[in-house]
Formats: structure tokens, sequence, C-alpha cells
């Protein structure tokens, strides 16, 4: 028994350790409140607390909530509980540090911005030039600011138009079909609940008869965005669109891909925006990279899109098209995409270029399998496809 | 086994520490082999009398765990299909319109109005059970199975999350119905979209993942113990190569057993003897178009002979 971790004497006992792994599992990014605890608790004395095998196995069947949670578990049991015998000091968290969930980080990433370049930069990105001195990163700033291309450094505002954007291309896609229907003035159907109950007023007779119709259906949208080299511009006004996205749409899903495809909902959907902005460059590995679009959309095709995409779903592609695997692939898998009866709309920043052409193979392989191909380079161009949208 | 949990469920009953062992013995008994890990689940959910998620691929066997443990526990099973647009009338309860309308007419026949006719016609009698109804009114504790939560929509899942808090639910015209019992609830998702953290909070979490070879090999001697051992061991060798294949619809468990049951019922003996009826009884495994495509003859055979 070796391998256990000793807590120190001067802990208050088994409902602090507890109190002290469940605060270990938050800090690993699990989602448990004050009431797993207890569960926790309850669960150790439903199941007797002897075994080592049978307490993790409760404690995972408590505090996981999702498979990767589950998966993720017992490593973290371990280095908890079984840290190689050493002492853990302090088994309680520490109070004293500033208060985690709080907004606070905008101030302070806005600081930081300020002073020492983006805190965001991808490698490859501006960021290497910027860091050299003060002088430059100042000129650097205002040179990106007078652009009118969408090269800023994501902000907090950057984040709050998109999410205005977002909203209202989520308004725009909508889709008329549903099975449920809902109470209504007007419908073809007749609501019998409510037609009944009004009857009794007037003898049994239905003389006024309430009807049903069939609800709006907002569209779920599930966005991919590349971030390759050749995006690496274009990179971030999207990421914002994404993080507004993700805020406005509950339903929405996101992905980021270059080499390989990351799914970045999760990590979009933190209280914080730029806390989540920071989440996802972590996730980013390789950000700024080679691109290979077709085998990321078929990962997703094979993959993530046999659970989130549905008849009911636009798939939004965010690229330039220039690819390093064969257009097959990326036909393919958009051929394999559209099976699943979704919607999708490839938005192409060089597309705003005059005299602009898809020649990029791997973009006219793409073309045929697309609902709506169209230019993105600003949010205003963002904001400017709602019309577009609805018609698809 | 723990002595059923009632309604009042206070205090947890102080239980030995092997009982979650015991419950997977029960378990076994109906036929359904359990990891580990999802019989510790069940026990803590059971005992602690919270809901139990079961998440997982299609056909690894979700479904079957609560019908296995309502056969242990020697109660009925009651089950909610959710897909999308199912909504309270399906879901709760419904009045019975159409006896309604007709109980109007008769007892204005009879020259009865009003207030009397009201109260009869939202009585109990003219009320339709739906299952979430039916499973809080059962005198022992039923198993509960909202089967593929993810299917229904988001606006259920709020509805369902304070019907398994409070275990209540509420008839504007007959007032409140609280659990006579207090059922044992399983839902299953195999993630459709994702569900709200509130309802994976409020949940005893387990994953279900396809079984490895020795509990497959138990299952399939459980269900079917008329084929022997060598034949099971290339059988359940075989399906569990196909898995690793890239195919679009990975076989489950159920689907082994109708394909040993298929070779069974073929007088198949061995996989190699026979690769005309093989290929024919791969039907049971491969349900999609491009699935046959990928296991022509050949690949079959390979992945028979590696399994032998």
């Amino acid at each position: 028994m070796s391998r256990v971790t000793r807590f120190a004497a001067r802990d208050p006992g088994p409902a602090a350790r507890l109190a002290g792994f469940m605060d270990h599992l938050r800090s690993h990014g699990f989602r448990l409140g004050v009431a797993e605890t207890e569960t926790a608790l309850r669960a150790l004395d439903a199941v007797g607390a002897v075994q080592p095998d049978a307490v993790r196995r409760a404690l995972k069947a408590v505090c996981s909530g999702c498979a990767e949670d589950a998966a993720r578990f017992d490593d973290l049991f371990d280095s908890f509980w079984r840290n190689g015998g050493r002492v853990r000091q302090k088994v309680m968290p520490d109070r004293a540090g500033a208060p985690r969930h709080t907004r606070t980080s905008q101030t302070a990433e806005g600081k930081d911005s300020g002073s020492g370049g983006s805190p965001h930069a991808p490698e490859g990105g501006e960021g290497e030039a910027e860091a050299g001195g003060a002088g430059r990163l100042v000129a650097s700033r205002v040179h990106n600011l007078m652009k009118t291309d969408l090269r800023k450094v994501v902000s907090a505002q950057d984040i709050h138009q998109a999410e205005a954007v977002a909203r209202r291309l989520g308004e725009a896609i909508r889709d008329r079909r549903s099975r449920r229907r809902r109470a209504a003035r007007k419908g073809a159907m007749i609501d019998l609940r409510r037609t009944l109950r009004a009857s009794l007023a007037t003898g049994g007779e239905p003389l006024r008869l309430a009807r049903r119709t069939r609800p709006d259906r907002p569209v779920r949208i599930v966005a991919l965005c590349d971030v390759s080299g050749s995006m690496a511009v274009y990179a971030r006004p999207f990421l914002a669109f994404l993080a507004g996205l993700m805020r406005a749409d509950g339903a929405a899903d996101a992905y980021l891909f270059h080499t390989r495809l990351v799914r970045i909902t999760e990590a979009l959907r933190d209280d914080d925006p730029l806390r989540a902005l920071n989440r996802i460059t972590l996730l980013a590995d390789g950000f700024g990279g080679g691109s290979r679009i077709g085998g990321a959309l078929d990962d997703f095709a094979r993959g993530q899109a046999r659970r989130f995409v549905n008849g009911r779903t636009v798939v939004m592609i965010l690229s330039d098209g220039y690819d390093s695997t064969t257009p097959e692939v990326i036909g393919g898998a958009l051929a394999r995409l559209k099976k699943r009866g979704c919607r999708v709309i490839w938005l192409n920043p060089l597309k705003g270029w005059t005299g602009y052409t898809p020649v990029a193979q791997a973009m006219a392989a793409a073309l045929p399998h697309l609902d709506l191909f169209a230019a993105a380079t600003t949010l205003a161009d963002l904001a400017a496809l709602d019309r577009e949208l609805a018609r698809i | 086994m723990t002595s059923g949990i009632d309604g009042a469920a206070g205090v947890p009953p102080r239980t030995s520490m092997s009982d979650w062992q015991t419950l997977r013995n029960d378990l076994a008994r109906q036929g359904y082999v359990a990891t580990a890990d999802l019989a510790m689940a069940l026990h803590i959910a059971v005992v602690l009398g919270r809901p139990i998620l079961l998440e997982g691929a299609a056909g690894v066997g979700k479904t079957e765990v609560a019908r296995a443990l309502a056969q242990a526990r020697d109660t009925q099973l009651i089950r909610l299909q959710c897909y999308e647009g199912l909504d309270a009338a399906q879901a709760i309860y419904e009045w019975n319109y159409q006896r309604q309308l007709l109980a109007i007419r008769a007892s204005a026949e009879d020259g009865q109005t009003g207030r009397s006719v009201e109260q009869r016609i939202f009585s109990e009698e003219f009320l339709l059970e739906r299952p979430l109804l039916r499973a809080i009114r059962q005198r022992v504790a039923p198993v509960l199975l909202i089967d593929e939560i993810d299917r229904a929509d988001e606006e259920f899942e709020a509805y369902l999350l304070e019907v398994l808090s409070d275990f209540q639910i509420t008839v504007p015209e007959l007032g409140t119905i609280r659990a006579v019992t207090r059922p044992i609830v399983v839902l299953t998702a195999n993630g459709t979209r994702d569900l709200s953290d509130a309802l994976r909070r409020r949940c005893i979490y387990a994953h279900v993942d396809y079984p490895d070879r020795e509990t497959e090999l138990a299952i399939l001697h459980a269900r079917l113990p008329q084929i022997e051992d060598a034949f099971a061991r290339q059988i359940v060798g075989f399906v569990q190569a196909l898995r690793k294949e890239e195919l679009e619809k990975t076989p489950g468990v159920a689907e082994m057993l109708d394909f040993a049951a298929a070779l069974a019922g073929l007088g198949v003996n061995d996989l190699t003897d026979d690769p005309l009826r093989l290929q024919a009884t791969l039907a049971t495994l491969l349900k999609t178009q491009a699935d046959r495509g990928q296991v022509p003859t050949e690949v079959a055979q390979r992945l028979a002979g590696k399994a032998a």
C-alpha cells in the first residue's frame, strides 16, 4: 500500500479529503458542484469505502458526466489518492487566491495585449515580430487597426459583435419542418385539449376551435474553421465568429482543423470569452501549420458528423481551399457529409478578391457538393450573408 | 440485494461492501454480463435513489441493462422511447377526449350541466396514463427506462429534470400527483446531441463500451448456451475483428447474437468451412450497402481464419 498518498496530519478528516479530491477534479475540468460532494460521500457510505477499487468505481460513477470524463477519471484518481506515498500538504483548496470563476480576465488580458503583444498569438503569426520591442508593437497595432480586413486581434468587443452576427445568422436559417405542434391562433390542426376545455362553457358544443400549428425550428449550425498557415490572417476573425456563435446559440457546434480535427465546442462555451479563446489556442496544437482539409473533413464525416449532423444541420466550412491532400478525398468527404441530409456552406475569404476563380483543385472538387459558396473576410461580410442563408 | 428503496428514501440503508457484486451476479443470472464499473454505478444509483445515465454506441446493450435490472428485482419495466417532438401528452398524461365528449353529450341528455359534468370528465376515469405518470403511481417501485433521451428536445429534457427531482406531476384539473414509490430511473443516450450539464449532474453516470473478448464470450454463452465453446470463441473473435474494420455501422452485441443464432440455425460449425453461408449470414452483422462492399468473401475469410 506504499503507493497510497499520505495526508498531512492537520487536515480535518475523510470528508475534507474528499472535498479536496472534488476540487482536484474540478481543476481538471470536471463540472462538479457542492451537491456532487454530498452524493459522493453518500455513495462511499453505501459501498463501505474499504476496497480501493470499489471506491474508485463508486466515485467514477458519481463524478464523471461524459465519456471523456470517465476515460480520464482513473488517472486523476491515482494522482490524488495514490501519489506514490508522497505527502499531500494541503488537502483543502487555498481560499486566499483570487476567485477563479469571476469574469476578471477581460481586463487582465487587455493589459497583456497592450504590453506584450497578443496573448493568443499563434506561432508563426505576427506575434514573433511584435515580441521584438515595444516601439514596433505600437506601430504594428496601428497598422492592424487601419486595415479594413478583419485582422485585428480578437477582443471582447469582437466577440460581442460576432455574437450579434451569429444570432442574426441563426435567425436567418430556419427550418419549417417540425413534428411537434404548439397551440397557436392559426394552424392546420385542432387543439383538442383547449377546444374541449372551451366547449364546457357552451354546454359541450365545441363552438370555438383552438388550433395548433407546427412551430418554426431553428437549425443547428456546425462550423468548421481552417486554421492552417494560409488561413492564419483570417483565422482570428473567424475564431471570434465561432466564439460568438457558441455563446449565441446553445445548439451550435464548432471545430478547428489544420492537419487534424479538434472539437472546440466545450472550450468555447467557457464563461469568459477570452479565456475560451485561450483554451482553444492550447487545444489547437499545430495552429498555423499545414492544411489537410480533405482529411479533416473526412474524419469529421466519419466521426462526429454521425452524432451531430442530421437533416436539420447547416455545416459551415470556413477555409480558403488550399489543401495538401488529393481533391478526391475532399469530394468524397463532402459527398458523405451530404448524405446525412445537411446543407453545406463554404465561406472562402479569397472569393472576395476581384478576379478570383476557384481553381485550387480542392475547391473545384468541393463545389458540386455545396449549397452556398460565398466570400467572407470580415464580420460585416458574415452578417450580410443572412439573406443568402435564408434562401438555401 | 438491498431490500427495496421506497418513496420516502430518506437515509439509504447501510449495506455491506460486496452488494454491488451481488447485483452483478443477479444481472448475470438474467443473462446480462455487466462490467464492474457498470455494476457499481447501477448499485449506487439504486441505493441513493438517483437516475443512472448510460451512454455508449448503439448496440452495446444499454437498453438491455434496464430489462435485466427489472427482472433481477422482479419488478415492472416501464419504457418511454424518446423521439424528436415527444411532448407532454405522449410522455406524461393525456385526457381521453373522445370519451369526454361522449360523456358531456350523455350527461346533457340526462339534464346534468355545469359543475358536476366538469368534475366527472376531469377525473381519473378519463385520464390516460403515459409512462412517466404510470411509473410514479406503481405500488412496487418499477424500473423506468427513458430510452435515447438525446433524441428528445431540450424542452422535454428540462421537464424531465423536474420530474426526476421531485417525483411529482401536476395535472391542473386533478392536482398534484405524488410518487407512491420512487422508480429506478435508467436513461440511455448514444450521443445524437450533447445532453445538458444539469441532467448529467443529476445522474449517476456509466459509459458502456463494446464488450471485450471474454465478456462477449460470456454474453454469448449466457444467451445461446447450445453453441459449443470453440465455435463461440471463433464467432466472438470474428465479430471483434470486424469491429476493427472501417465500417459505417459497427455491429453491436445484439447483432453478434443474431449472427451466432443464424449460424447455429444453418448448422454451421466452423466459420472457415463454408464461405457462401458465412457471406449470407453476414447480413445479420452488416447493415448498409457500403459495409457489405467493404467485407467481400476474401476479407471475411481472412477475418474468420484469424479468429479461429
